[in-house]
């Protein structure tokens, strides 16, 4: 079967684009945004931009590792944002701020 | 690939439109409602790609566990004004960082088209042979008890330090206890 020239199908590239501007645009809120939470939401779109990268690579390819690393990264994204949130009340408690710009301590 | 045109469009443009407004929106609690809306969302297109233990488990993990974690964050801190951190960032910098993040998708765009005409070499598990040897999820869990059993019960370490770690981290007094004078 040629994949390129199916008409009633989505075309393998389009779904890998698809990934990669989820990414990119969590990579943007990851580098534009000053509000931690928000940060860490933005880190949450980008794990989830490769996984299903991973899913679609799966599906193509017909091998199940890829879920496998997809089922593996969840584990690892929920570890991540327990932890991540632990530091973020840790950093509310000590600046009373979500603000990153206000974490200066070291500067004064 | 053979997945419906039409699922998978409807749901990839609320994906990417609930994504900008994660980014682009100033409250707190819109961000994270628009994250759920995205997460749903890739549950559809892995559900069509016939990956549906993973569809799953990104509803009950993602738009379960972690998204009420976050909620719970919000609220905790009372961090629901909004922050208009985008308006304080300078100009320049706000293109750079666009300009950038666009032609590495650019670049990925390219790539991906020029390597996307090879034929890829198929593996054992087709569509076919998944639905014969009883379903997505069936074929999954026996792969993680088998084969990848290591990987899996490391989890369980990762997991039981995580949460070792969260607690630590967030509990207020964990030293020694100061003496009263």
């Amino acid at each position: 079967m040629n994949s390129l020239t199916c008409s009633n199908c989505v075309q393998p590239w389009v779904v890998q684009t698809f990934c990669a501007i989820i990414f990119f645009i969590g990579l943007t809120g990851v580098l534009v945004r000053r509000n931690i939470v928000v940060i860490l939401m933005c880190l949450e779109l980008m794990l989830n931009a490769v996984n299903l990268s991973f899913v679609a690579y799966s599906h193509q390819q017909a091998d199940m590792g890829g879920q496998m690393a997809v089922f593996f990264i969840i584990v690892v994204a929920a570890a991540e944002s327990a932890v991540g949130l632990g530091l973020l009340i840790a950093m509310f408690r000590t600046l009373r701020t979500v603000d990153t710009d206000e974490i200066r301590l070291l500067k004064e | 690939m053979d997945i419906s045109p039409f699922g998978f469009y409807v749901f990839a443009g609320l994906a990417i439109a609930c994504s900008l407004m994660v980014v682009f929106k100033t409250n707190p609690v819109a961000n994270a409602f628009s994250l759920v809306l995205v997460f749903t969302a890739f549950a559809g297109i892995y559900a069509n790609l016939g990956a549906h233990l993973v569809a799953a488990l990104q509803i009950l993990v993602y738009a379960g566990a972690i998204m009420v974690l976050f909620i719970f964050v919000i609220m905790l801190l009372n961090a629901d004004e909004p922050s208009f951190d985008l308006k304080r960032s300078h100009p320049v910098m706000k293109i750079f960082v666009v300009g950038f993040c666009s032609f590495l998708l650019g670049l990925f765009i390219w790539a991906q088209h020029r390597s996307g005409t090879q034929a890829p070499k198929p593996g054992l598990f087709t569509v076919q042979a998944i639905e014969t040897a009883g379903g997505n999820s069936k074929v999954l869990s026996q792969l993680m008890f088998s084969k990848y059993i290591l990987p899996f019960e490391l989890t369980s370490i990762l997991l039981l330090a995580g949460i070792v770690g969260a607690v630590a981290i967030a509990k207020r007094n964990l030293g020694p206890k100061k003496e009263k004078s």
